[in-house]
């Protein structure tokens, strides 16, 4: 079968044990950096012409080589998305990715499980921060959630015992556990952040959630320098409403990271505002905007772009183009700070155009 | 651990699904009913005293019945808890715990599954470096907690009831519980249902709570869920819980911790167990005494004169208690 063909092919390649060393290195900033972009569905291609404007007006040295999913299913795949769409990311190394809604139907995966099992993205990584100018009833948050976003609780392992009885199996490994931990203690260190929490519900769940401590401590001894601390899921999630600005780097198996992610994007306006980054093995990094697709706004010029342009800002910093990371990061931050220009969903009247314009002209 | 033992317990008690009406008759008025009292420790005796004078002095017919944890082994219980002490519950079919139904997150119930799910203690390495966890779900419980839950609403006045789950990823598990919670609701056709991923579910209780009425939930979310919603409203330390059992038992607690360094020292915040055994009471159908010290205790807390150090005041535990007395 071609799914096992390949997935023995990224077996292969991804057999090496993921340190960072082996991150490729990208081309120096006079070559531009060849990236693949999914604009995806609804409102996708607008807020993707977003981010090429706001990117182009910055002078980002990036080449976007973009890809749609199809309307047929590629066998060599089981999914809309084409074999070439997924060797563009590998070969690549970066993507950026808008809403895709998966069609219904049987008989193929969704996108983004595709996605996620072909690239081996094992880490989906959100930086939450509260926008100035934009209130909610946090001003302080600033934090960064990492998931582990391979195994846990979302391995897809369910039957039925007997009549009315039914289990599921939820896994960790220590290979998947030390991966994501590497990760979280690596993004503390390269980023200036202090401290690195571990969320789990261990005290129940002794065995798995203990596996993955007992991995997240191991990597902890490597950097003496970062606080690394364990909060149980139910204290942690009392604490980040109560008062977010405890908490700098978290580290979580899949659902707890799935649960905490969502709850920290709504502390800071919602997953219209939240960038994502997914993290795979030898150093691909696919950011992508986690709202839905719209379909009700698509084409009518009323997209908020900001998830996507910030997620477009994690990309450039897993690419290590700082510079070009914060002038485009402030641009946007102040134009929803001055409050002048803003998009419906935010309480404004701007167009999706009108609003791009202002952050392009804030750089 | 002495809180399973007693979960285990209250869930043995009779097999059949938990038809409400199960629920024994409990005394009239003129008889005083009794209750079985865990003060708890720390400051468990403390705030446990705050009660009983409370209750005294709005003359509620409970007749309290204390036990105490033990400091040694009761080999028929295998617990510091002891025969007599489960027997005293099961007998009486109420009971107050210190610490040793559900936190109120503005003015929304959640209301949690409490026996298996993700917390059925069933684990195993599978071999060197992975572990596995099962995560159980059965007909029986799913339809045992949605029953209580629509009940609840029910006698309650309450309109929506919301069922959270991971069904999209955890179909057979969660959806079983979910096909529960639909089968529950057609019999309740004046109550609003609806389902919730539980992502969305806390996204949107950080956003506006307003949303949500009353909350059902497998266990490991529930868990997550009701302490987010106490952290809403101030934290445990103001959160009232029940635990309802099998025929019509109803344990209420107050699931803050001991807090040892304040333990003695007339320094607690009584208001948890207060408003745990108001609870109690309105499982009792003794909803005017219920209403009497409920409103004593938000009029003496809204007032502001009288608070004790966590909420930012300077009262002592006794000077509380007494202006909730006075409230009465």
């Amino acid at each position: 079968m071609a799914s096992q063909l390949l997935r023995r092919f990224l077996g292969r390649r991804s057999s090496q044990v993921s340190s960072l060393s082996d991150l490729r290195t990208f081309s120096s900033v006079s070559t531009p950096i060849r990236a693949t972009l999914f604009p995806g569905d609804g409102i996708g291609p607008e807020i993707a012409d977003s981010v090429k404007q706001v990117f182009s007006a910055a002078e980002v040295p990036i080449e976007w080589e973009e890809h749609y999913v199809g309307d047929t299913i590629d066998p060599r795949t089981q999914s809309f998305l084409t074999w070439e769409s997924l060797e563009s990311v590998r070969r690549n190394g970066v993507g950026l990715k808008g809403p895709m809604a998966t069609p219904i139907g049987k008989g193929h995966r969704s996108l983004n499980l595709t996605l996620r099992k072909e690239l081996n993205l094992y880490a989906n990584v959100r930086p939450c921060y509260s926008l100035p100018g934009y209130k909610t009833r946090y001003d302080n948050v600033d934090l960064i959630t990492i998931r582990e976003n391979t195994e846990g609780e979302y391995s897809g392992l369910e039957h039925q015992v007997v009549r009315g009885v039914v289990e599921s199996l939820k896994i960790i490994t220590r290979q998947a556990s030390l991966r994501v931990a590497e990760y979280a203690f690596h993004y503390a260190k390269t980023h200036g952040r202090e401290r690195v929490s571990a969320i789990h519900k261990a005290n129940i769940m002794q065995k798995t959630d203990g596996l993955f401590l007992k991995c997240c401590r191991e990597v902890a001894e490597k950097y003496p320098e970062i606080t690394y601390e364990e909060v149980v899921i139910d204290n942690c999630c009392m604490m980040l409403v109560k008062n977010p600005a405890l908490f700098d780097v978290l580290v979580m198996p899949n659902l707890y990271g799935d649960i905490i992610s969502d709850l920290c994007a709504g502390l800071v306006g919602g997953l219209g505002l939240t960038p994502s980054c997914n993290i795979g093995e030898g150093g691909i990094a696919l950011a992508e905007a986690v709202h839905g697709s719209a379909p009700d706004i698509a084409g009518k010029n009323l997209a908020n772009p900001t998830a996507l342009l910030l997620s477009a800002v994690t990309m450039l910093r897993h690419l290590e183009l700082n510079d070009k990371a914060e002038q485009i990061q402030n641009a946007i931050l102040n134009t929803v700070a001055e409050g002048k220009y803003r998009t419906a969903d935010l309480g404004g009247s701007s167009s999706t155009s009108d609003f791009t314009k202002a952050i392009c002209d804030h750089l």
